[in-house]
C-alpha cells in the first residue's frame, strides 16, 4: 500500500460554529432580575469568580532573567529563590487584567520591557552581608511624640494620626537580621497584609502599607537598598491592585465595568470609597511614605476624574523634589514611573519631568550629607553609583519607550509646513534628520504611517521630479520603508504623482534612475502570489515612466534603455508588451527620420530594434500577445525593409500556430480561442500579400505553411473555422494574381514586381484555390447531412460572397458554381432574406458596369427563396 | 465551664439588628435639604415592639480647655450645647414586624431650629458640630430597646464671593525670625517661597512653592502644620487654643538648594471647616511652615487661613 494513508478529522461542526460565538456568561438570575429588591450582595464572590475568569488567559510573563551564577548556586540564593516563588503570584491581578488588554494608547506593548524581567536581576545583584534591620514603629504616641519633627506636642490627638500605628501600642524594631531574614520578614509583611486585607480590616492593611514604605527612606546598609526597593515595592504593587479591584468590585453591580469605563460609570459608593482612600493617605504624615502609597493607588484616579491620573502624576513627580537623599528620590521616581508606565504610558510629560529632575538633583551625590553617609558605611563611590543604575536605567527605559513615535508625530506635521515655506534645501534638512532619528534601533518599523505621510505631503510640492530627486536624502528617507508591502505603497504613490503631473518626457539621468529604481522596488515586489490585479497596476505606473523617457534623437540610447528596463521588468509582462512596442515605434521613427531611405547605420539599428523584438517576444506567456507581436514587428521589420527579420517574425508566428490551446482564459473565464485564432489569421493573410516570396523557398511559401498548419490544426469538433480560413484565403490569393497590388511597402518589392505576373505563378495560386475550394466544397458536402444545414447555407453563402468578389465568373464553371451556391444556402430556408435582397440587388448593379455585364445573365439564374 | 464574657454575648447576640440607611454615600447635605434613608430591620423571627421612632439632631458641643480654666472647671463646667436642630418622629406605630429583613423608608426636612444657622460639620478640640440621626425602637418588658445613631455630614451654602486669591510671599532668615534666643548662634540660611492663597477653598488643597535658596545646616525635615485655632467665650470671657490638626512632611532629608518644593496639603474632612465666627465660639485655622535642620533647630512661619466653602 501507499505510505501515505488519510484520515480525515473528527469534526464537531455545531460545537465550532458554538466557539465563534460570543462568549456567554452563566449569569444567576437573581443577580440582576429587574423586579428584584435591592440587597447587598456578597461582593467577594462575584470578585473571586471574575478572577478566576481572566487567570486563566492572563499568560504570566514572569521571565527571571538568569543570572548564570545563582543558577548554579542552584537556587540557594534566598533573593533570587524569593525572585522566582514571588512573581507570578505576587502580580498583581490589576496588572494582569491590563496586559490582556488589547494594545491601545494607554497600554504598553510587548514592546515594553516589564518589570518583571527587572526585579530578579536587581535581587540578585545587590547584596549584603551586613545585618540588616526593621523598623517598624508601630508604637504608640509616645514614641512619636520623643521624635523631633512633631513640632507642637499636643495631648490629644485625633484618629488620623493613629493611622500610622499598626497596633496600638506595639513596636517592633527587628535587629541584626541576615539578608535572608529580611527577606523573609517582608514576604510576611506581604503576607499579612493580604490577610488583613482578607478580613475586611482595611485600616491594618494600609497601616502596614505604610510602615514597609517608610522603610525606604532608610538607607542604612546602602548597598542593599535597590534590593529592598524591589521587595517593599511589590507590597505596594499588591496593596494597590488590592485596592483597585475592591473598588472595581462595588461597581459590578448590576454589570461589571467594561475595561474603558470612564468615572461617570462608576457608582457613588465606589466614588466615596475612592476618596476616603485618597483622603486617609493624604493625612500620612511622612513624605516618602505618603508619595509611595499614593503611587500604588494611582490607577484608583480612574474611579473619580478623567484627569486624576495625569494631574496626580504631575503632582507626586514634584513632590520627590521634596526627598533629600538623591538615592531615596531617584528609587521613587523609578517607582512613579513603573507605575505610571502600567497606567498611562502616554504621559509623557510626568516621566520626562522625572528625568529632568534627576538631571538637576544630580549634584546631591556630591553633597556633603552622601559623603557623610557613604563615610560612615564606608561604602567608595563607584560602587555607590552603581546603585544608582537599575533606576536610571529603568526610568530611561519608560522615557525612551515611543519616543520615536512622538518625534515622527512632530515631524510628520513640520514637514508639511517646511514644505509650504521653504524650499528643497529645507525639506531635505528635515529628511536627514527624520533619517538620523528613526535609524537607531529601526525605530522606522514603528512608524510606517507617519513616515509614508510625510512623503504623501512632500509629493504634492514638488511637482518637478528632477527638483525632488536632487535632494540628496530622498532615496535614503525611502529606504526606510523595508516592509514590503508600505514599500511598494509608497512607490506607487510616486510614480502616481510622477505619472499626473510631468509633462514632457524626460532624459534627466537623476530622474531616470531615480524612477528606475522606484519602478523596480515595485517590480521586486511581484511574487507567485501577487494578484493580477496588483500586477496590472504596477505594470500600468511603470509603463507611464516608460512612456516619459525620451532620449529625443538618440535612439541608440533609447534602445539601450529599453535593454536595460527589460532586464529590470522582466517579470511583468504587460511591461515587456509596452517596451516591444515601444522600440517597434523606435524603429518606426528611425524610418520617419530617414523618410524611408535607412543609411547603413540606421538600417542596422533597425535590425537592432527587430532583433530585440525577436529575441523578447517569446518570453511572453499569453499566445495571442506573441502572435500578435510577431505580426506587429514583422510588418515593422518589413516597413523598415529588413526582408529575412519579417520572414523570421512571419515564420515564428507561424509555427507557433499549433500551440494555440482550444481555449484561452480570458479575464478568469475560459473562452474558445476560436475568434481569436481567425482575426489573428485573417489579419496575418492581408500582410501576407505584401511580403515577398523568399527566394530560396517555393512560390507562395508562407501561404502554404500558414495553410498547412491551418489544415493540421485540431479545430474544435463540429466547427467550421478551419473552412472559413480556407474561404478568407481566397481574397488573398485572389489579390495576388493582380497585376498590381492593393498595396505595398514602399521601397519593398513585394510578389508583384518579382514574378510580374508570371503565368505560372498565376497558376500556382489558381491550383492553390481549386485545391481550397475543393475543401470547402467537400466540407458543404459533409453537412448536408444531419443538423449541419443551417452551418452548409452559411457556409455556401460565404462562399458564394467571395466568389461573387473575387472569382472571375464570366468563366462558366465558376458561374455555374457560384448559382449552385446559392441554391444551396437557399435550400433549406435558414438565409437571411433581407441579406439576399440586398445582395441580389448589388449584382443587379454591378451588372451595369461595363465588364461585369455577364453578371445580369447570373441574376436571372438566382432565385429568392419562397417562404412557404 | 464557659467563661462568662462568652455567655453574656452569645446570650446578648440578638437575632435583631437596626440600622439606618442614607440614600447619599457621601452622608452630606444641605439646609433646606430632605435627609432621606431607610431603616433597615433584620429579624430572624416576628417582632414585637412598641413602637419606632426616629430623631435628628444637630449640637454644637464646647468645651473648656483646662489651660484656660482649671482642670476641675473644664470637666464639670462646661458650657451648655447649643442645639441647632431638632426634630422627632413615630416612624412605625406599636404592633410587629414580620421576621427576616424590613425596610422603612424616611425622609427629615434638614430645617433649623428658629432663627439658627446651621453650622458645618466639624470635629474638633473645644468645638464640636455635629449632626446624628438616632432610631429607637422600644421593645415589651425584658426585651432591650434597640437603637441606632448614624452621624451624617452638613455643608453650608458654597459663600462664593468670599475667595480672593491672594498669594502670599514669604522668605526666611535668620533675621525674620522672633522669639530667637540666642540669635547669634543660628546658622544661616534663607528660605523663599510662597503660598497661592491664604482664603482658601476647603475642597481645594492648600498649594504653593518653598525654595531653599542656602542653608549652613542640612535640613532634617519641612512640613505644613494645620493648627485650629478654637474660641470658646462665655459669661466669664473666652478661650482660645491652638492645636495641631495634622502634620505634613514636605521635604525630608538635605534637600536640594535652589529647587523648588511642592507645598502641598489637602483640608481633611469633618477636621476642617469653612473658618467659623459666631457670637459664642469661633473656629479659625492657621498652617505653619516647620524647617527642622540637622542640629534639631525648629523654624516656625505662621499663616492664618481663611477657610471657605464654594
Amino acid at each position: 500500500m501507499a505510505s501515505v494513508q488519510w484520515h480525515s478529522r473528527a469534526r464537531k461542526y455545531e460545537a465550532e460554529v458554538q466557539m465563534c460565538r460570543l462568549e456567554v456568561s452563566a449569569v444567576d438570575f437573581s443577580d440582576y432580575h429587574p423586579l428584584k429588591a435591592i440587597t447587598v450582595t456578597d461582593s467577594k464572590a462575584r470578585r473571586g469568580g471574575r478572577k478566576g475568569s481572566t487567570s486563566s488567559s492572563s499568560s504570566s510573563s514572569s521571565s527571571v532573567v538568569l543570572d548564570p551564577l545563582s543558577s548554579m548556586l542552584d537556587g540557594s540564593d534566598p533573593l533570587s529563590l524569593f525572585a522566582a516563588v514571588s512573581q507570578t503570584p505576587a502580580l498583581p491581578h490589576s496588572i494582569s487584567l491590563g496586559r490582556k488588554r488589547r494594545e491601545k494608547e494607554e497600554e504598553v506593548g510587548s514592546d515594553f520591557e516589564p518589570w518583571s524581567s527587572k526585579r530578579g536581576e536587581i535581587l540578585s545583584r545587590f547584596t549584603t552581608t551586613e545585618k540588616l534591620s526593621i523598623n517598624l514603629f508601630m508604637g504608640s504616641d509616645k514614641s512619636k511624640a520623643s521624635s523631633p519633627s512633631s513640632a507642637v506636642s499636643e495631648k490629644v490627638r485625633t484618629r488620623l494620626e493613629e493611622l500610622d500605628d499598626l497596633e496600638e501600642g506595639s513596636q517592633r524594631e527587628l535587629l541584626n537580621l541576615s539578608q535572608q531574614d529580611y527577606v523573609n520578614r517582608i514576604e510576611e509583611l506581604n503576607q499579612s497584609l493580604k490577610e488583613a486585607w482578607g478580613s475586611d480590616q482595611k485600616v491594618k492593611a494600609l497601616k502596614i502599607v505604610i510602615q514597609c514604605s517608610k522603610l525606604l527612606s532608610d538607607t542604612s546598609v546602602i548597598q542593599f537598598y535597590p534590593s529592598k526597593f524591589v521587595l517593599i515595592t511589590d507590597i505596594l504593587d499588591t496593596f494597590g491592585g488590592l485596592v483597585y479591584d475592591r473598588i472595581w468590585s462595588m461597581c459590578a453591580d448590576p454589570h461589571p465595568l467594561p475595561e474603558s469605563f470612564s468615572a461617570d460609570d462608576v457608582n457613588d459608593t465606589a466614588k466615596e470609597t475612592c476618596l476616603n482612600w485618597f483622603f486617609k493617605i493624604a493625612s500620612i504624615r511622612e513624605l516618602v511614605p505618603r508619595l509611595y502609597v499614593e503611587a500604588a493607588l494611582l490607577k484608583c484616579n480612574r474611579f473619580l476624574t478623567k484627569s486624576g491620573i495625569q494631574e496626580t502624576l504631575q503632582r507626586l513627580t514634584a513632590m520627590i523634589r521634596g526627598i533629600g537623599d538623591p538615592l531615596v528620590a531617584v528609587y521613587a521616581r523609578a517607582y512613579l514611573c513603573r507605575v505610571g508606565m502600567e497606567v498611562a504610558p502616554h504621559l509623557k510629560d510626568s516621566l520626562n519631568k522625572n528625568f529632568f529632575d534627576l538631571l538637576a538633583t544630580f549634584r546631591q551625590i556630591h553633597g556633603e550629607s552622601v559623603q557623610n553617609q557613604l563615610a560612615q558605611q564606608r561604602v567608595e563611590i563607584p560602587i555607590y553609583l552603581t546603585l544608582y543604575s537599575p533606576a536610571i536605567h529603568w526610568i530611561l527605559q519608560c522615557v525612551a519607550y515611543r519616543a520615536p513615535e512622538d518625534y515622527i508625530n512632530c515631524a510628520e506635521i513640520w514637514v508639511e509646513f517646511t514644505c509650504r515655506h521653504f524650499t528643497k534645501r529645507e525639506v531635505n534638512t528635515i529628511l536627514a534628520d527624520i533619517i538620523k532619528h528613526m535609524t537607531p534601533d529601526r525605530a522606522f518599523e514603528d512608524a510606517y504611517p507617519q513616515l509614508q505621510s510625510v512623503i504623501k505631503k512632500i509629493l504634492p510640492h514638488f511637482h518637478d521630479f528632477s527638483v525632488l530627486f536632487s535632494m540628496e536624502k530622498f532615496l535614503p528617507f525611502l529606504d526606510m520603508f523595508q516592509k514590503d508591502s508600505v514599500r511598494v505603497e509608497v512607490c506607487k504613490s510616486i510614480m502616481e504623482v510622477f505619472i499626473k503631473h510631468q509633462q514632457e518626457a524626460t532624459r534627466d539621468p537623476v530622474i531616470l534612475n531615480a524612477l528606475l529604481h522606484i519602478c523596480k522596488t515595485m517590480h521586486d515586489s511581484v511574487n507567485a502570489l501577487t494578484l493580477d490585479d496588483e500586477k496590472r497596476s504596477l505594470s500600468l505606473l511603470i509603463n507611464g515612466f516608460i512612456r516619459m523617457v525620451s532620449f529625443g534623437r538618440d535612439f541608440e540610447q533609447q534602445l539601450s534603455f529599453c535593454v536595460e528596463a527589460r532586464a529590470t521588468f522582466c517579470n511583468l509582462e504587460p511591461v515587456i508588451i509596452h517596451l516591444i512596442h515601444t522600440v517597434n515605434q523606435l524603429a518606426m521613427e528611425t524610418r520617419c527620420v530617414m523618410k524611408g531611405n535607412h543609411s547603413r547605420k540606421t538600417a542596422a539599428f533597425v535590425r537592432a530594434c527587430a532583433a530585440y523584438s525577436f529575441i523578447t517576444i517569446p518570453s511572453l506567456t499569453s499566445i495571442f500577445n506573441r502572435l500578435n507581436l510577431y505580426l506587429l514587428s514583422g510588418e515593422v521589420a518589413l516597413a523598415n525593409q529588413c526582408l529575412s527579420q519579417a520572414d523570421a517574425f512571419l515564420k515564428a508566428a507561424v509555427s507557433l500556430l499549433p500551440e494555440v490551446p482550444r481555449t484561452i482564459s480570458i479575464e478568469g473565464k475560459q473562452r474558445s480561442s476560436e475568434p481569436f485564432l481567425l482575426d489573428f489569421i485573417n489579419n496575418f493573410l492581408s500582410t501576407l500579400l505584401v511580403v515577398p516570396d523568399h527566394p530560396e523557398q517555393g512560390v507562395l511559401y508562407l501561404v502554404r505553411g500558414l495553410l498547412n498548419m491551418v489544415q493540421d490544426y485540431t479545430w474544435e469538433d463540429n466547427s467550421d473555422a478551419k473552412i472559413r480560413v480556407y474561404i478568407s484565403a481566397l481574397p488573398l490569393l485572389a489579390a495576388m494574381s493582380q497585376e498590381s497590388y492593393l498595396y505595398t511597402i514602399p521601397k519593398v518589392d513585394s510578389n508583384e514586381t518579382l514574378y510580374g505576373g508570371d503565368p505560372k505563378f498565376i497558376a500556382e495560386i489558381n491550383k492553390l484555390c481549386e485545391t481550397l475550394i475543393g475543401q470547402v466544397l467537400d466540407h458543404l458536402k459533409g453537412l448536408g447531412r444531419d443538423e449541419g444545414v443551417r452551418r452548409q447555407g452559411s457556409l455556401a453563402f460565404s462562399l458564394f460572397g467571395c466568389l461573387l468578389a473575387h472569382g472571375d465568373l464570366r468563366n462558366n464553371k465558376l458561374n455555374q458554381l457560384a448559382v449552385n451556391l446559392w441554391n444551396l444556402s437557399h435550400k433549406h430556408g435558414f438565409c437571411d432574406t433581407r441579406t439576399s435582397v440586398r445582395t441580389l440587388e448589388y449584382i443587379k448593379h454591378q451588372a451595369q458596369l461595363a465588364d461585369l455585364s455577364h453578371l445580369s445573365d447570373m441574376t436571372a439564374r438566382l432565385s429568392l427563396q419562397s417562404r412557404t | 465551664m464557659i467563661p462568662a464574657r462568652c455567655r453574656f454575648s452569645s446570650a446578648g447576640k440578638m437575632s435583631v439588628s437596626l440600622d439606618i440607611r442614607l440614600k447619599r454615600a457621601n452622608k452630606v447635605y444641605h439646609e433646606g435639604e430632605r435627609v432621606s434613608g431607610v431603616l433597615l430591620v433584620n429579624s430572624r423571627d416576628a417582632l414585637q415592639h412598641q413602637g419606632v421612632s426616629l430623631s435628628l439632631e444637630g449640637l454644637v458641643n464646647l468645651q473648656l480647655s483646662s489651660k484656660s480654666v482649671g482642670v476641675f472647671e473644664a470637666f464639670y463646667n462646661s458650657v451648655k450645647p447649643i442645639q441647632l436642630v431638632s426634630s422627632n418622629m413615630e416612624v412605625v406605630k406599636p404592633g410587629k414586624i414580620p421576621a427576616g429583613r424590613t425596610e422603612i423608608p424616611f425622609e427629615f426636612p434638614l430645617q433649623a431650629k428658629g432663627n439658627k444657622v446651621l453650622y458645618e460639620t466639624y470635629h474638633g478640640v473645644f468645638v464640636n458640630i455635629q449632626y446624628t440621626l438616632r432610631c429607637d425602637m422600644r421593645r415589651p418588658l425584658l426585651a432591650k430597646d434597640l437603637s441606632k445613631t448614624c452621624e451624617f455630614m452638613v455643608h453650608c451654602q458654597p459663600q462664593k464671593s468670599k475667595l480672593q486669591p491672594n498669594p502670599v510671599e514669604f522668605s526666611i532668615t535668620p533675621e525674620t525670625l522672633q522669639n530667637v534666643r540666642e540669635r547669634s548662634s543660628l546658622p544661616r540660611f534663607l528660605i523663599r517661597g510662597h503660598l497661592d492663597a491664604t482664603s482658601c477653598a476647603v475642597t481645594q488643597p492648600l498649594t504653593g512653592e518653598l525654595v531653599l535658596e542656602s542653608s549652613e545646616v542640612a535640613i532634617k525635615s519641612i512640613e505644613l502644620q494645620l493648627v485650629r485655632v478654637e474660641t470658646c467665650g462665655c459669661a466669664e470671657g473666652y478661650a482660645r487654643d491652638a492645636t495641631e490638626i495634622q502634620n505634613i512632611q514636605i521635604a525630608e532629608g538635605d534637600v536640594c538648594r535652589g529647587l523648588s518644593i511642592p507645598i502641598y496639603m489637602v483640608f481633611p474632612r469633618l477636621f476642617t471647616c469653612p473658618t467659623l465666627e459666631t457670637t459664642n465660639f469661633k473656629v479659625e485655622f492657621e498652617v505653619n511652615i516647620v524647617i527642622i535642620l540637622q542640629d534639631d533647630h525648629l523654624i516656625t512661619e505662621n499663616f492664618p487661613l481663611k477657610l471657605v466653602r464654594v
